[in-house]
């Protein structure tokens, strides 16, 4: 058997997997207990959008996807709030509007090529040491903003009039979840693709809340199932030669229908 | 009644309205809300009650009319600390909502630390105090989903208690508790009223739980058509006349 760490694309993608199977997971479980699971996978698809924009302007597209992905984040949040449109149909917009953008973006760019692939699913042979450097400092970036205010997403996750009535800025923090979604779906595309990054956000959360233990502990076994996920996906995606996004999510998955399984025969 | 500090008002309301629409939710409310006191607001599905609250808490604003908490203008009043709020369980709850007892009460505390302060061993103390209070302490570790209606109210009135609050709003707490817990829940009102010395705000459709232990009495439909002490409003709405064939609650009124 070849070592695996004799190369070193293997090691970046590695780094880069364990970030985002680490931010992932905690941005997951707030999206997932507010009901907001579809707004990560209509920015992943707002995200296409900004690779295309990246790709024809000749800009690293993570970059690009990430400005792009944050304003219509913002976007979204105001249509949401003004209520001007009817509940989820704003996320039908953007995700349908962006992905008719990306396709003229990519047709113009003449960006419909094996590149795109990687984008949509991800690999990680194509993970840069540039790219390894932009994860971690979003990573740091995410995790920091989301120490600072856990008290404040935990008690609107819970009940949100009650966290206004106690002086809490519910408008702000919901903004400014929505954004760090907007970051965590733009720091994950390499590794996992565009088409895939909602079930990394949501299916390790959706897991461990199978296991019913308290919210701190909630998030620390989303956290084993989203790393170990990670790496075992990227093992064996490199032995048996598959998509590195694809084999994450379908052991996240599987993971998923033990537990929910187990759960039921209690 | 002594109790009541005429001259304190918690709450000022004044000509208060609230449009919806073409609707008129509410029209030209005057009430006040004294220290100490434990004051019902009764009134049905639909008759603009939850809209008052909303209104009271400053999470509406009235389309005319000044609200005032505390003394200052209720859109701008900031020390949110001292308003205890217990929601209404079953639109706002979520039962498989992954939080201990001790983290949902904990949450009371949240607001009174800022950004990057963590909860302190203080914080837990007052947590576990709240809890004893509301006869809840042996539940600490217990998933909230897994406690029946009547005690996951007694949860939330606990997280109300920890802010440390001068009065508390609950709103329909009722709903879903059974009968027996029900008593008991209301029992726990009046104590948290007499003992704490907190100003009581209960908003229901349940006359006979506003029996059990208000000591004034505020009806709305619309507007608001009567507000006087509980003697009168027995009175006014014949309740004593059924009560009184409910031997057990009218002990409890008398004594």
């Amino acid at each position: 058997m070849i070592n695996l760490f004799q190369y070193d694309f293997v090691t970046r993608g590695l780094e880069a997997g364990l970030i985002v199977g680490f931010i992932a997971p905690l941005i997951g479980i707030f999206l997932v207990l507010r009901r907001y699971s579809l707004i990560a996978d209509t920015l992943a698809h707002v995200s296409l959008a900004g690779i295309a924009l990246g790709l024809l302007l000749g800009i690293n597209p993570i970059l690009s996807a990430l400005i792009f992905t944050i304003f219509s984040s913002l976007g979204i949040e105001r249509l949401r709030t003004t209520k001007r449109t009817y509940g989820e149909s704003a996320l039908a917009l953007f995700l349908s509007g962006s992905l008719a953008l990306a396709t003229v973006l990519l047709s113009l760019a003449k960006g419909f090529n094996t590149n795109l692939l990687n984008y949509l699913f991800g690999s990680i042979v194509t993970v840069t040491q540039n790219d390894v450097y932009v994860i971690a400092s979003l990573a740091v970036i995410v995790a920091a903003t989301i120490y600072a205010l856990y008290k404040e997403l935990v008690y609107i996750s819970f009940d949100e009039e009650a966290a206004r009535v106690s002086g809490l800025p519910t408008r702000v923090i919901n903004t400014v979840l929505i954004v760090l979604t907007a970051v965590t779906v733009s720091l994950s595309i390499p590794v996992v693709g565009v088409l895939l990054i909602a079930a990394l956000i949501v299916i390790p959360v959706v897991a461990a809340l199978q296991l019913k233990k308290s919210f701190a502990k909630t998030i620390f076994y989303a956290e084993i199932i989203s790393l170990f996920s990670v790496v075992s996906g990227i093992i064996v995606s490199f032995y048996f030669d598959l998509s590195t996004g694809g084999t994450i999510v379908l052991i996240v998955l599987g993971i998923f229908m033990l537990l929910s399984f187990s759960n039921r025969n209690k | 009644m002594h109790r009541v500090n005429h001259a304190d008002n918690i709450v000022e309301l004044k000509n208060v309205s609230f449009n919806y629409g073409n609707d008129r939710v509410l029209k030209d409310i005057n009430l006040n809300i004294h220290r100490g006191d434990y004051l019902g607001i009764v009134g049905t599905n639909g008759s603009g009650k939850t809209t008052l609250l909303k209104i009271i808490l400053g999470l509406l604003p009235p389309s005319s009319g000044s609200v005032k908490l505390f003394g200052q203008d209720a859109k701008n009043f900031k020390d949110r600390s001292k308003i205890g709020y217990v929601p209404q369980k079953v639109t706002n709850f979520d039962a498989n909502f992954p939080a201990t007892v001790e983290e949902v009460v904990l949450m009371g505390r949240y607001a009174r630390r800022g950004l990057f302060h963590s909860i302190k061993e203080g914080d837990r103390k007052r947590v576990r105090f709240a809890l004893e209070q509301v006869e809840m302490a042996s539940y600490e570790n217990r998933l909230i989903g897994e406690l029946s209606g009547g005690q996951q109210q007694r949860v939330f009135i606990a997280r109300a208690l920890v802010t440390e609050p001068e009065i508390v709003f609950l709103d329909e707490p009722t709903t879903g508790v059974d009968k027996g817990a029900r008593d008991e829940f209301y029992q726990l009102l009046k104590k948290l009223n007499e003992d704490l010395k907190l100003t009581v705000v209960l908003i229901t459709h349940d006359m006979e739980g506003v029996a059990y232990g208000a000591m004034h009495v505020a009806c709305v439909d619309h507007t608001l058509f009567f507000h006087s002490s509980l003697e009168e409003f027995l009175k006014e709405t014949k309740l004593n006349e059924k009560l009184e064939r409910d031997a057990r609650i009218i002990a409890h009124h008398h004594q």
